[in-house]
């Protein structure tokens, strides 16, 4: 990898005396979309939300551009973050929701920012959103809105949780889009946790894969070539969504 | 350090003109940019053109093309012809994607509503939410009538965690209440008796306003903001959380399952509380009959029995029945009419407790009337 830009390093995460994963340690390139895979319950959420500093590790470390996710400006996020549900404010409207970062870090006349956030409203293709509450919009309207907002103060690395999940195959589509056109346009980096395998083939470049049982990464490198070539039976069986032969 | 791009205007023809923008456009700089992008577009009137020259950017990012596509915008609504020109093919598709090659919609400001539309608003919505605590009335008691019949029907399990919230948990603060609004009501009467030498009326007007109205009305009011409002807030994280209709898929009817356990939980345990009530309430009128009108305990109490009659207090039961009912009644619609997250929970649990409020008011004054003209 020549210019990685997050860095995971014997990586071991959980609380208490249960362990979710442990030492987990990838590199991301700048500009790339990596996935984290695996199947249900394998600890991919959790891993994310230790990627982004809302929970501190058993042992190991996370840095971007060298910089540890809780020690970057004081308090401007180094990245943005959208959740499994958008997790949109409820009592704002979507624009003031993509307006918050904004308004908190951005030091910009509120006239800019109205400007900043039609705009990546428009990027998402909420352009009419605008005014509605969360509540008025649909799941795949919501994680729009969430990406919009995780990209209101314009960091290079953004991380999505589930993006696909609960779409219409349209609406997936439509997002897996718009993902490589954020980063092939505007190089963004894109950390996915998923497990739909159409959307990790069509926009995933490299991925790692988890597994609940041995608690750790069993795969790594571009999906299409795990695919293909990986004898592993759990990848395999994930890849080609055949059943797992039963352990005896 | 000096900003990594250079913006000029230039004047290309008579009523033309170019804003050239050199170097790199970075979110980090998107004050500076704005400051001098809002400088050079006032300067432009209808009719003129000013576009953006673009071919010696070399890199942009989204905040920043953010920011000149906002710009454009401003200048196309106010007559102005923009457009970005001269982009290489790396910039022209971040222009593309911001949309900056497509023509500039109008806005549609939004007309403030006017005071009587407000008021016209605020009206039919509140007549639609009667509607609706009137529909389900009636879906409660058509339930009601199906759990007599079939009462192995109704989820009967919740009704003893209940009674105890409700009940046993609200004991304290309902006794403390009711002894404070009787010392409270003794003491502002006291003076008055006292000039009249009529110091034994004290038990007469603490035992008859209290059994009759203050006791079932303060228990109500606080079963409202504890029971009432933790019904609310219950059944609507449940309705938002999807959890209702796992239990509609599951063949459970949330009346069944979990309206009707709740209300009858609080006719059972606020007649209890409004009994109780009375006392504390009775109680505190005698402190202050005993240390402040020099009556003693015995001929207060005795006083009390002679004036209190057994319809006193069963009327203040038979309001508090009521007064339970309703809080059920609107706790549990408003809970389960509950969508839009976190902030609809929050909503509809001020709700309830505001319209309960009005609700327990109006109820006890218009059984008061009631009664009255019945001679009771």
């Amino acid at each position: 990898m020549s210019d990685p830009l997050f860095k995971v390093v014997d990586l071991t995460i959980g609380w208490g005396e249960t362990v979710v994963q442990k030492g987990a340690t990838f590199e991301i390139e700048r500009g790339s979309i990596f996935a984290i895979l695996g199947s249900s319950g394998c600890g991919k959420s959790t891993m994310l939300r230790y990627l982004v500093g809302l929970e501190r590790p058993l042992r190991g470390s996370i840095t971007i551009d060298g910089l540890a996710p809780n020690q970057g400006i004081p308090g401007r996020p180094l990245f943005g973050v959208m959740f499994q549900s958008g997790a949109l404010l409820g009592s704002l409207t979507v624009g003031e929701n993509v307006a918050l970062p904004l308004r908190a870090w951005s030091g910009l006349p509120p006239d800019a920012i109205g400007g900043i956030v039609a705009a990546k409203l428009r990027l998402v293709g909420l352009q009419r959103a605008e005014d509605q509450m969360p509540s008025e919009l649909s799941g795949g309207m919501c994680k729009r809105a969430g990406i919009a907002r995780a990209m209101a103060l314009e960091p290079d690395l953004l991380f999505l949780d589930e993006p696909s999940a609960g779409l219409d195959p349209v609406s997936a589509v439509e997002l897996d889009e718009l993902i490589l056109d954020l980063n092939e346009q505007l190089g963004l980096t894109f950390v996915v946790v998923t497990h739909d395998l159409e959307s990790i083939f069509k926009i995933g470049k490299s991925c790692i894969m988890l597994d609940r049982e041995s608690k750790s990464i069993i795969a790594r490198g571009d999906p299409r070539v795990l695919r293909d070539t990986n004898t592993d039976p759990r990848v395999h069986s994930f890849f080609n969504r055949t059943p797992q032969a039963v352990k005896s | 350090m000096p900003p990594a791009f250079a913006i000029e205007q230039v004047q290309t023809s008579a009523d033309q003109r170019e804003i050239r923008i050199r170097g790199s456009l970075r979110f980090a700089e998107a004050a500076p940019l704005w400051t001098e992008l809002r400088r050079l577009e006032t300067s432009a009137s209808r009719g003129q053109t000013l576009n953006f020259e673009m071919s010696a950017v070399q890199r942009i990012d989204g905040g920043a093309m953010a920011l000149l596509a906002c710009v454009r915008g401003e200048l196309q609504r106010r007559g102005v012809k923009s457009e970005f020109v001269a982009a290489d093919a790396h910039v022209q598709r971040i222009i593309h994607l911001y949309g900056g090659d497509h023509a500039v919609a109008r806005l549609k400001r939004r007309r403030p509503l006017r005071t009587l539309d407000q008021l016209g608003r605020a009206t039919i919505s509140i007549l639609h939410e009667v509607k609706l605590v009137l529909a389900f009335f009636g879906q409660m008691v058509v339930s009601a009538l199906g759990v007599l019949r079939s009462p192995r029907s109704a989820n009967w399990r919740e009704l003893p965690a209940t009674m105890e919230r409700s009940g046993a948990d609200a004991l304290p603060i309902i006794i403390l209440i009711n002894f404070l609004v009787g010392l409270a009501m003794a003491f502002q009467t006291a003076a008055q008796l006292k000039q009249l030498g009529a110091n034994i009326l004290v038990a007469d007007l603490i035992g008859i306003s209290i059994c009759r109205e203050l006791g079932p009305l303060m228990t109500a009011i606080v079963v409202c903001g504890r029971s009432g409002a933790a019904f609310a807030a219950e059944l609507g994280f449940m309705q938002v959380n999807e959890e209702i209709d796992a239990l509609r898929t599951m063949g459970f009817g949330p009346m069944r399952y979990l309206v009707l356990p709740r209300a009858l939980a609080l006719i059972i345990v606020v007649p209890l509380l409004a009994l109780l009530a009375d006392v504390a309430g009775v109680l505190g009128g005698l402190v202050v009959g005993v240390t402040n009108l020099d009556l003693t305990a015995r001929g207060y109490l005795s006083q009390t029995a002679r004036v209190v009659s057994l319809w006193d207090i069963s009327s203040g039961i038979v309001k508090s029945v009521v007064f339970a009912f309703a809080v059920a009644l609107i706790a549990c619609q408003q809970g389960l009419a509950t969508s839009g997250g976190a902030e609809g929970v929050g909503r509809r649990t001020t709700s309830t407790v505001v319209i309960t409020m009005f609700t327990l008011i109006l109820l006890d004054a218009v059984i008061t009337i009631l009664f009255q003209v019945a001679g009771l």
